[in-house]
């Protein structure tokens, strides 16, 4: 499996909310977040969802996000996160 | 696995189809599609009324007790701990539980650092291991809440976090399923495993509770 | 306005009420209904996925998605789900949900 990202890579979540069955939440898209780990590669819950065989498998990852950046009143202390599976094809380079 | 094959199903009303139907008031438009259902795919010979029963006392076989005699070894055991860390499934199997395809990550509780798990998009949950969520982890309020005010909500369970400590909320969302690892309660040196399994509750692998207390000595 | 491109069932973060610790112990036809997806799903068979079942849910309407129970949704995703690939006929079925309605009836006099 060819991985495009890494533990520790910052990256953002596209900015996307087309009608399917999309296991990326509503509220971590386009945000930044930081690789946890790679879980693996797996097949595509998009395509899955009507039937076919979501294949190719691809990577899905586990992405750190503060939630200072997820929730502009969030009540608790720096450091505190959500982390979430994300696969490869909604993540692009962060900043 | 039990035998498929359909055989007869000429549709005689002797022909057991299964478990009595529930009593419990009576039948709403959903059971009775639950029931036609599985009744025709039984005639279709898809399922057997053999799997049903199976299937069903698979799932009830299933119960946080598994979770807590997991916790409860990884708590005596470092390496045991470590591989639990590194692939919970295989882990799990190891103590005899069968996970199936069900892909565990464990979540280790540390000093100053609190998980909680939630699957805000529907109701996962590693029920291989702990059996079936209850209605509140599927229900809106802490699908909603817990990603954005775990104190608050984990405050509703009886069970305050520091302010000064990291909490980290694992939302389900894809192929993985989650286990917290709480921290060993103190005053717990010597015991066995099964007595600190005694304080791991399924709320405790969930993150929304912490484990019970040794009871103080009189 | 709601915002369209927000699905009904992606929860997280919204606002809601006081968590409610509620559980039930699961009735049989309940836990028929989680079986039936279990077996539909596995190797063997391979007619409902995971994915099926959320995205059959997922479409139900955002009235059904509220009040609806767990496994109503469950049932009704699966149902739907097995006549989009003609496993069973909504004719098919009607004749048996009658059948059956009958047959609760007649138990139940």
């Amino acid at each position: 499996m060819s991985a495009r990202f890494a533990p520790g890579d910052a990256v953002r979540v596209r900015w996307a909310h087309p009608p399917g069955h999309l296991r990326t939440p509503y509220y971590v898209r386009g945000k930044n977040g930081v690789i946890e780990r790679i879980c693996g590669a797996f097949a595509n819950p998009e395509e899955l969802a009507f039937g076919r065989d979501g294949l190719p498998t691809r990577p899905l990852y586990r992405v750190r996000f503060d939630q200072r950046t997820l929730w502009p009143d969030y009540a608790g202390r720096e450091g505190d996160s959500v982390e979430v599976e994300i696969f490869e094809h909604w993540l692009e380079p962060g900043t | 696995m039990s035998d498929t094959h359909s055989h007869d199903h000429g549709h005689d009303h002797g022909h057991d189809h299964g478990p009595p139907p529930d009593k419990d008031g009576p039948l709403t438009y959903y059971q009775a599609m639950e029931t036609a259902v599985r009744e025709l795919l039984i005639e279709k010979g898809v399922v057997s009324a053999d799997e049903v029963r199976a299937a069903i006392e698979d799932m009830d076989a299933r119960s946080p007790a598994q979770g807590a005699k997991v916790a409860a070894r990884a708590w005596v055991d470092p390496d045991y701990k470590a591989r639990l860390l590194a692939d919970g499934s295989a882990a799990c199997e190891e103590l005899g539980i069968s996970m199936g395809p069900t892909r565990l990550v464990v979540v280790e509780d540390r000093e100053k650092l609190h998980n909680v798990i939630v699957c805000t998009l529907c109701s996962c949950y590693p029920r291989a291991l702990l059996g079936l969520p209850p209605d509140w982890y599927k229900a809106r309020a802490y699908r909603s809440r817990v990603v954005r005010e775990p104190r608050a909500v984990l405050r509703e369970f009886g069970t305050e976090i520091a302010d000064d400590w990291e909490l980290r909320v694992h939302d389900s969302t894809a192929d993985m399923r989650y286990m917290v690892l709480p921290r060993r309660p103190a005053g717990t040196a010597g015991w066995s495993e099964e007595q600190l399994a005694g304080l791991v509750t399924r709320d405790c692998l969930i993150g929304v509770s912490l484990p019970k207390q040794p009871a103080a000595e009189a | 306005m709601s915002d369209p491109g927000h699905r009904h069932h992606d929860l997280g973060g919204l606002p809601a009420g006081a968590v409610e610790p509620s559980e039930h112990d699961y009735a049989l036809w309940e836990k028929r209904v989680d079986a039936l997806l279990v077996l539909l799903g596995d190797k063997k068979r391979k007619l409902v996925r995971t994915d099926e079942l959320r995205h059959g849910i997922e479409s139900l309407g955002t009235k059904a998605y509220d009040e609806m129970s767990y496994y109503e949704r469950w049932i009704a995703s699966i149902t739907g789900v097995l006549l989009g690939k003609g496993v069973i006929t909504s004719d098919e079925l009607g004749r048996k949900m009658a059948e059956v309605e009958a047959r609760a009836a007649e138990e139940n006099r």
